[in-house]
Parts: structure tokens; sequence; C-alpha cells
């Protein structure tokens, strides 16, 4: 099933047929194997440009998986395999061909629990753009602003020498966050990002989800009804079925998902009747 | 007596055998180590020992700088051996040997350590003294470099093994190449546990006695070329220890507590390197 998003709002009428929307990444019929273990059933699942997508549903219904294969994090899992295809920019991401180096420089990842390197602030994000060649002066740049717009470049530029893992939980994602935008990405997948964080840092995630949709596109997993309808554009829901493959049960703006949900088991899981 | 009463009564006697047990494995080795301490000491306070050559059998005085030298050359080729393979091949089976290559690599690394380390020193002899013509100090090396290389490896690969995988995830996710996040970012936070496993792995080798008995021989004087025989301080603990001569015998139990002392100061050395490595 593949859900087509309208565009139309209620202030603009007048822009009717020409609202074709931006898609950035387009997922197509994939079906995902362990082995024999099939995890994700005939998924399809269209991202849009510069907003966020949550992907949301109970514990094993796939989420994390299907995130994963944007970037092609699956390839280091020998028993992986996939059919379908992912278009991003026209070409499919799940080709052999792709150059996985390229692609998962546009398409960058924050993980559930931050993982900095054992290495300084300053080395950390600028590891990224160190091993694309750039030169110092470019690195020192890239650096400061990939800090500023995670928020962290005021809490830390008089100790960029100094170790990552003493800063806190929050302020660690936050850096993982700017490691990854120092690559400059088009696209961030985050999956569940805050779940291992308090609501404070929580909050200033989300804050930055906000500021950073504007100039890339993000997909986010997460386990928090509320985050999802508080932060994101577009919402998919997933669940597993009867054989424990995961499906995609519905997928629309996040406001029609939470208020008005099609179909019943969304609005069973979303009014917490499961989980 | 009551349940409660019964509980404490059997963990005050299950702690009571545990360490009555810990005492009988520490014990002997601290009376080794006070014994060795106070026959050693006399020898070592000698003024002479350090600075001094052996003196024909008889005259009285002496000393085993050459043998400090000796054992400085010899463990210091084996450990440019060692010390680059076996690092590289443990980066190899934890990273890309989860496979039946790396399996019987760590196999036959696992029966090398088991192995009687007079073997070692016969393997020496065969490939190296025999081959050469003549005992060298360099065979030791190469006899000592097959010693500490499984040791090396393993001490390697479980450091390696113990970087947790996110960090491997997080630099993929960047766009890194595979062999970029080995090097840069999974070796680099190992570097604690492999530099442990190379010092340990010097200090044993440094003790070693049967692998030198017939590689490097021994000799009386000073000498710098590693292609000829060198001295070493666990061949004047294995010459001086059975002559007649209590000059001679306070230099072996010397020589055997300058060993001690060396493996002990690499020990600590290693753990408050990886103390502060870990800061």
């Amino acid at each position: 099933m593949r859900v087509w998003v309208d565009m139309q709002t209620e202030t603009s009428p007048a822009q009717i047929a020409d609202v074709s929307p931006d898609i950035k990444l387009d997922a197509r019929q994939i079906n995902f194997f362990y082995s024999d273990f099939q995890a994700l059933h005939d998924v399809s699942l269209a991202v849009q440009a510069c907003k966020i997508t949550a992907l949301i549903g109970p514990s094993g219904c796939g989420k994390t998986t299907f995130l994963r294969i944007f970037n092609r994090m699956y390839d280091l899992v020998p028993t992986a395999r996939v059919t379908g295809e992912v278009l991003l920019a026209g070409h499919n991401v799940l080709d052999p061909d792709t150059d996985v180096i390229q692609l998962r420089r546009q398409v960058g990842m924050l993980f559930q629990r931050a993982n900095p390197f054992p290495k300084s602030i300053y080395d950390n994000v600028a590891y990224g753009p160190r091993m694309l060649g750039w030169s110092k002066l470019e690195v020192d740049r890239i650096v400061e602003e990939s800090l500023k717009d995670t928020g962290l470049w005021d809490e830390v530029k008089d100790r960029l020498k100094r170790s990552a893992l003493n800063l806190s939980g929050g302020q660690q994602q936050r850096l993982c966050l700017a490691r990854a935008l120092a690559v400059q990405p088009n696209v961030i997948l985050m999956d569940e990002p805050a779940s291992a964080l308090d609501p404070i840092a929580t909050l200033r995630i989300e804050e930055l989800m906000q500021e950073l949709k504007k100039r890339y596109t993000i997909v986010i997993v997460t386990h928090n009804m509320q985050q999802a309808s508080r932060v994101s554009d577009f919402t998919a829901f997933m669940l597993m079925n009867q054989q424990r493959a995961g499906e995609l049960i519905e997928f629309g703006p996040t406001d029609d998902i939470f208020n008005r949900p099609k179909d019943n088991r969304t609005e069973d899981y979303i009014t917490g009747r499961f989980g | 007596m009551n349940r409660l009463g019964l509980r404490v009564l059997l963990d005050r006697i299950v702690t009571t055998l545990i360490i009555a047990c810990v005492m009988a494995a520490a014990i002997p080795v601290f009376i080794l180590l006070l014994f060795v301490l106070f026959k050693g000491l006399p020898g070592i306070l000698t003024p002479g020992f350090f600075s001094d050559l052996p003196h024909p059998i008889g005259v009285p005085g002496g000393g085993v700088f050459n043998a400090i030298i000796g054992t400085l050359i010899i463990v210091g080729i084996a450990s440019l051996l060692a010390v680059p393979i076996g690092t590289l091949v443990g980066i190899f089976l934890s990273e890309f040997g989860r496979n039946k290559v790396g399996d019987s690599v760590r196999f036959v690394s696992d029966v090398l350590t088991g192995l009687p380390s007079i073997a070692f020193g016969i393997f020496g002899y065969t490939v190296l003294v025999a081959t050469l013509g003549h005992f060298s100090a360099i065979s030791a090396s190469a006899a000592l470099a097959v010693l500490m290389l499984p040791v090396i490896l393993r001490a390697t690969e479980t450091a390696l093994i113990l970087v947790p995988n996110s960090l491997r995830e997080g630099g993929l996710a960047l766009g890194a190449p595979r062999w970029r996040v080995t090097m840069q970012i999974v070796v680099p936070a190992a570097v604690g546990g492999i530099v442990t496993g190379a010092l340990l792995a010097m200090a044993r080798a440094a003790g070693e006695t049967a692998p030198l008995l017939f590689t490097t021989l021994g000799n009386e004087f000073l000498q710098l070329n590693p292609g000829r025989p060198m001295g070493a301080l666990s061949l004047t603990v294995f010459k001086n220890a059975l002559v007649p001569y209590t000059n001679l015998q306070d230099q072996a139990w010397a020589a055997a507590l300058l060993l001690v002392i060396i493996v002990s100061v690499t020990n600590i050395l290693a753990r408050l390197y990886v103390r502060r490595a870990q800061r």
C-alpha cells in the first residue's frame, strides 16, 4: 500500500494542480529477511523533503529495521537480505552498485544511545570533514558551525580539546548530531534519539529538530507517541503481522493519524489499548 | 537455630573458607618473593653488580653488566619482531576474523601458548643457529618473538572485542570505510589493552631461560652485536646457581631478584598506563 499525501491546505486553495510533494526518499515494496525469517513485509513509504516523518509502533514491529535500510546499515549483518527499492534522487539505494560510503554521507544517523568516539569534542565533529580531506581552516569552520547548529557551541567552545566522554548524556547526543551534520547530509535518520535522555534534554533535541527540518529531511523512530505528535509532520504506524513480519498499517499527516485515524488498529495503538 | 541464624553462620563459614583459599594461593607466592628478596639483596647491593663484567671463576667480585645489556637487546629485538605482527594479527582476528580462517589462527595461537618454552629454543637452534653456523642473540630474539606472538595476539584481540559495537556503527554511519573505522576509531579506543598485552609479553620474555640456552649460549663479555652470542640475566641465574663460589651464587640470586623487579615494575607501569588512558 503506497500513500500519496495531498499537499492542499486551507489557506491556499489556489494551489490545486501543481502540488506533487517533494519526495526525498521513496521506499517501494520493501521486504526484509534475516536468513529465512521475514522482518518486513511489503512496506512502502514516501518521505517528504524538509519534513519530519515519524515511525511509530509497538516494540519489534520493524521500525528500526526499516529505518536502517535507508543508509544501508544492514550491510553489517551477513544474513540480511532486502528486496524492493529505495529511491534517493532517482537512484536505487539498495542497488549493489551504489557507493555506500557516499550514501552514508548524504544520509546521516543518530543512534539510540549516544556513541561519541573516545576522542576530544573537536576531533569527534572534525572526524568526517577531515576524512573528506578538508583544510584545517575549513574543518575549524564546519566544527564551529555544526556545534552552533546543535546548540552546543556556547557550552563547549572553551573545552574543545577535552574528551567527549566527559559531557552529559544530552550533550553527548547533541555532539553526535553535530558530528553527523559536519559531513553535510541531506537526510538525518534518528533511531529513538531521546529515549535514554531526561525530559529537559529530550525537549532540547525536539527543539533542535524543528530548527533542523528547515534544511534537512528527518526520519525519526520513536516509542513515545506524545513526541511523535509534538514533533513530526507525517507519521507512519507499523505493526507486526501474524507471521511476525512488520507491515505499514497507516501513513499520513500527523494531525490526521492522531485525530482521525482510518484504521482500527491505529486508533487502538494511539489510544493506548495496546502498545 | 532459626533460619536467619543458620544463613548467617553458613555465610561466615564460606567466607572464611574463601579467605583461607586466597591465603593458600597468595602466601607461597609471597614467601617466594620474600625469599628472592632476602637472598638477592646482598648481591644487588654489592658495589659493581650493575657496572662490572663477570670475573673469572674463583676471583671475587664481578657484576652482570653484560647480562643486563644482553637481556635488553635480546628482548628489544624480539619485541620489534613480535609486537607489530602480533598486533596486526590481533586486529585481523577481531575485525575480520569471525570465520573459519580466524578460528584456525586462534587455535594455532592457543596451542603455541601451551608449548614448553624449550621447544622454542630447539626451534631457534635448528632454524637459525645450525643454518647460520654459530650461536647468536638474534636467534634467541627469534625464538622469544615466536613465544611472545600468541600472548600479544590474544591480548590485542580481546582488547578490540571489548570496544562496543556502537563505536563502529557510529563511524560507518558517517561514511567511513571499514579500514578507517578500524584503524582510526576502534584501535585507538583499545590501545590501553594492546599496550598492556605487549608489556606483559615483554616482561615474560625477559624471564625466559630455556629458549636462550642453545640459541644465544651466553657470553662472559659485553657484546653489542646481535649476530654474536650474548649474555642475559636468566642465563646468569642458570649458570651461577650451582657453582660452589659464593660470590657467583650471590650474583645468581641478585640476577633473579632483578628479573622479578623488572617484571613487577612492568606490570605496575602497564596498569598505571591503562588507568591514565581511561581517564
